[in-house]
């Protein structure tokens, strides 16, 4: 039944039954042995802080270089929990599906989903499969929340940045947005750009152990680079100033983004974090990252100053300074 | 990871910056025009402005095809794309800007029939697919853009489709300079020559200009070749010459694109024509010629290419004042609130202020 589509029967009864058995739960690893489907998952065992956190993807199109809204899904919901300093513990994955969509895509959707939250070491613990006509969906949209367990309580927040520390980014940026308009083919041109798409849970770990006096970390997700340090500068209010030379950005990202005229630092990212650390710990940080593979191509890529009129500007590869506006929404719609 | 490191390189910019701020030092105040707003806008990104000794200075000039665009063409798109049976093709940049009336994104927000085309060569598969509606392009745009809509009309008259029509708003840039040079009040020592305009005419049409008697160059759009422009116009203003330099020769050749400009001149001839908020210049539009009157789609007004109340555009576009010198200017003209169309289109002189430079004040 492999190439054979979802159709409404399938949102109910006997086909609900079929789709959830023979897709669903077997690509999501969840088995009779484990029990009987109850009307909510029981969760033991957790005491202290807990993070919660969701998110929902309606990224278009369904796949795409380095990635599918399945891993986007699962991705996105760790990488909100790891921001906070917490570990993915368990997730819940609600899908609407358009009548149309091929078996064999759900199960492969929803086996990156799964692997994801394996490597993370978070369950799936709960769930709802809704099928909608055809034309009234995109394929499929995918909502997921999530419960991390905080073990150490950092001190994490959008407000914390101080004026002499350092902002670093965990690697290039715009690889994801880019990959999305290849793949929808609106570059005008081919291109081999991959999705950053990754679960920064590990990453962040890595830093907030090195680095435990981080003060803030986000993930640079829609708006990108930009929209991040300029909510970050306002909440903290200071101002940050970039070194554009010191910004990695890989060469197919920078001439698409020359081609579109595109600001790589308005483009999305769905596996890279800003971090704000102490001017001290900055070098600490910079080598706890660089020894995780996928922080390797991390970077100090600029300073917190006091408060000026704008919140975030950048030092040009000519020495000039300009202002990095928040992006428009307009820019870059269903990019997760 | 460098972003094409051998225009950008900062050490060869910190040198050529040093050139150009002991050049100055022998010279009184310089205004250098950059034509094109793609320069403009890079300018801005660059933060070059603020780079540059604080005697010469860069005015932006009437280089961006949409705020140029009279306003009674912009009613015309409008009152096309509400005709029954007609879709209204264009370049997204247009659909914001505000003629006398509506703006295209208004009526299309009320369900008038408007596609947004990356390149004209789309209307063709466009007017195949749909026989029975009248395909209007609002055809508009500098030499970079023309032989394109040429392109697309030549494939129009082989494959026979009446139901492709251009409404034709193309202006030229060498009668543009001849009037900026000839007005008395702009005061421009030397230009920064269009790069993509000028891969198309090519230099010696430059010379051919007697009002051009001030220094130019021809230049790219990198950090280098802008700066590298700047530098060959001021050492032009002390040996006291006015030549034509091509500083952008990898990509614009002497003679430009004889090609490309056979093509124009098959399907169009020039004729005088409105530039919005500067007035008429002379020969600096095209119109259909006679044989191919057939997809031509006439403007249906006349008369309203004045700016909105208040709005200086007209003077930003010839050099007079910078953006920063309008009193709406980053108050009542925001790009989230356009009064003028150097606010509306992205290429903007105001809104590359608005987005950059405000930091410079
Ligand atoms: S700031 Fe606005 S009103 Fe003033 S000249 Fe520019 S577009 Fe016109």
């Amino acid at each position: 039944m492999n190439d054979e589509p979802v159709r409404l029967l399938h949102g109910s009864g006997q086909g609900l039954q079929l789709l959830l058995n023979q897709v669903v739960l077997p690509s999501l690893h969840i088995h009779e042995k484990d029990g009987p489907l109850e009307d909510a998952a029981l969760l033991t065992g957790l005491t202290g802080t807990l993070a919660f956190t969701t998110d929902s993807f309606v990224v278009n199109p369904l796949r795409f270089n380095g990635g599918d809204i399945g891993k986007l899904a699962a991705c996105g919901t760790i990488n909100d929990l790891a921001m906070m300093g917490a570990k993915p513990h368990a997730l819940s994955v609600s899908l609407i599906i358009e009548e149309g969509l091929l078996f064999s895509d759900l199960k492969s959707f929803l086996n990156s989903l799964r692997q994801e939250c394996e490597t993370a070491g978070a369950a799936i613990v709960c769930g709802d499969t809704k099928v909608v006509d055809a034309g009234k969906g995109d394929g499929l949209y995918i909502n997921t929340s999530g419960i991390g367990r905080v073990s150490t309580p950092y001190n994490l927040s959008a407000a914390h940045a101080r004026p002499g520390d350092c902002v670093i980014v965990s690697g290039p940026i715009g690889q994801h947005g880019i990959a999305i308009l290849a793949a929808r083919q609106q570059l005008g041109f081919s291109s081999t750009v991959v999705s950053d798409c990754a679960a920064l849970d590990k990453l962040a770990l890595t830093l907030l152990e090195a680095v435990p006096e981080t003060r803030v970390l986000r993930d640079a997700t829609r708006g990108g680079c930009a929209a991040v340090l300029n909510e970050i500068a306002d909440a903290s209010n200071v101002t940050i100033t970039l070194d554009q030379a010191a910004i990695p950005v890989q060469p197919g990202v920078a001439a698409a983004c020359d081609y579109l005229g595109l600001d790589p630092l308005q483009v999305a990212n769905e596996g890279r974090f800003v971090a704000v650390v102490p001017e001290a710990s900055a070098g600490k940080a910079l080598g706890a990252l660089k020894r995780h593979p996928l922080g390797k191509d991390s970077a100090l890529i600029g300073q917190v100053e006091l408060r000026e009129r704008f919140g975030l500007l950048i030092q040009t590869e000519i020495g000039g300074k300009r202002i990095v506006e928040m992006p428009s929404g307009l820019l870059l719609p269903r990019i997760c | 990871m460098d972003r094409r490191p051998q225009f950008k390189d900062p050490a060869l910019a910190k040198a050529l910056l040093t050139k150009i701020g002991m050049l100055a030092k022998d010279l009184p105040e310089v205004r250098i025009m950059e034509v094109c707003g793609t320069h403009t806008m890079e300018i801005g990104r660059l933060g070059l402005r603020q780079r540059l000794p604080d005697n010469i200075r860069l005015l932006s000039g009437p280089g961006c095809p949409v705020c140029v665009t009279p306003g009674e063409v912009i009613d015309s798109a409008v009152s096309y794309a509400q005709m029954p049976n007609h879709v209204l093709a264009t370049f997204g940049d247009m659909i914001r800007v505000p003629g006398s009336g509506q703006s295209l994104e208004q009526v299309k927000a009320n369900g008038a029939a408007i596609a947004i085309v990356a390149s004209p060569l789309q209307l063709i598969k466009m007017a195949e697919e749909r026989p029975e509606t009248t395909i209007v392009f609002a055809a508009v745009g500098f030499e970079t853009t023309i032989p394109a809509v040429a392109r697309t009309i030549e494939i129009a008259a082989e494959k026979k489709l009446p139901n492709l029509k251009m409404l034709v708003a193309h202006r030229l840039l060498p009668p543009a300079l001849s009037a900026l040079c000839g007005d008395a009040d702009t005061h421009i020592s030397g230009f920064l020559l269009p790069g993509h305009v000028s891969a198309i005419i090519g230099e010696e049409v430059y010379r051919t200009i007697d009002e051009l008697n001030v220094p130019g160059a021809i230049t790219g759009f990198e950090a280098l070749d802008i700066l590298g422009g700047i530098l060959s116009v001021l050492e032009m203003l002390i040996n006291q010459t006015a030549l034509i330099i091509n500083m952008y020769p990898r990509v614009v050749r002497p003679e430009g694109n004889p090609h490309a400009r056979a093509l124009i001149h098959k399907f169009f001839t020039p004729i005088d024509a409105a530039w919005r908020g500067i007035g008429i210049i002379p020969q600096s539009g095209l119109a259909l010629r006679d044989e191919f009157k057939a997809f031509d789609a006439p403007v249906l007004t006349q008369g309203s290419s004045t700016l909105p109340k208040g709005c200086s555009c007209g003077k930003v576009l010839k050099g007079l004042i910078t953006p920063s010198g309008c009193s709406l200017f980053g108050s009542a003209c925001t790009p989230q609130t356009p009064i003028g169309p150097c606010m509306v289109s992205s290429e903007g002189s105001c809104a590359a202020y608005y987005r950059y430079e405000r930091i410079n004040r």
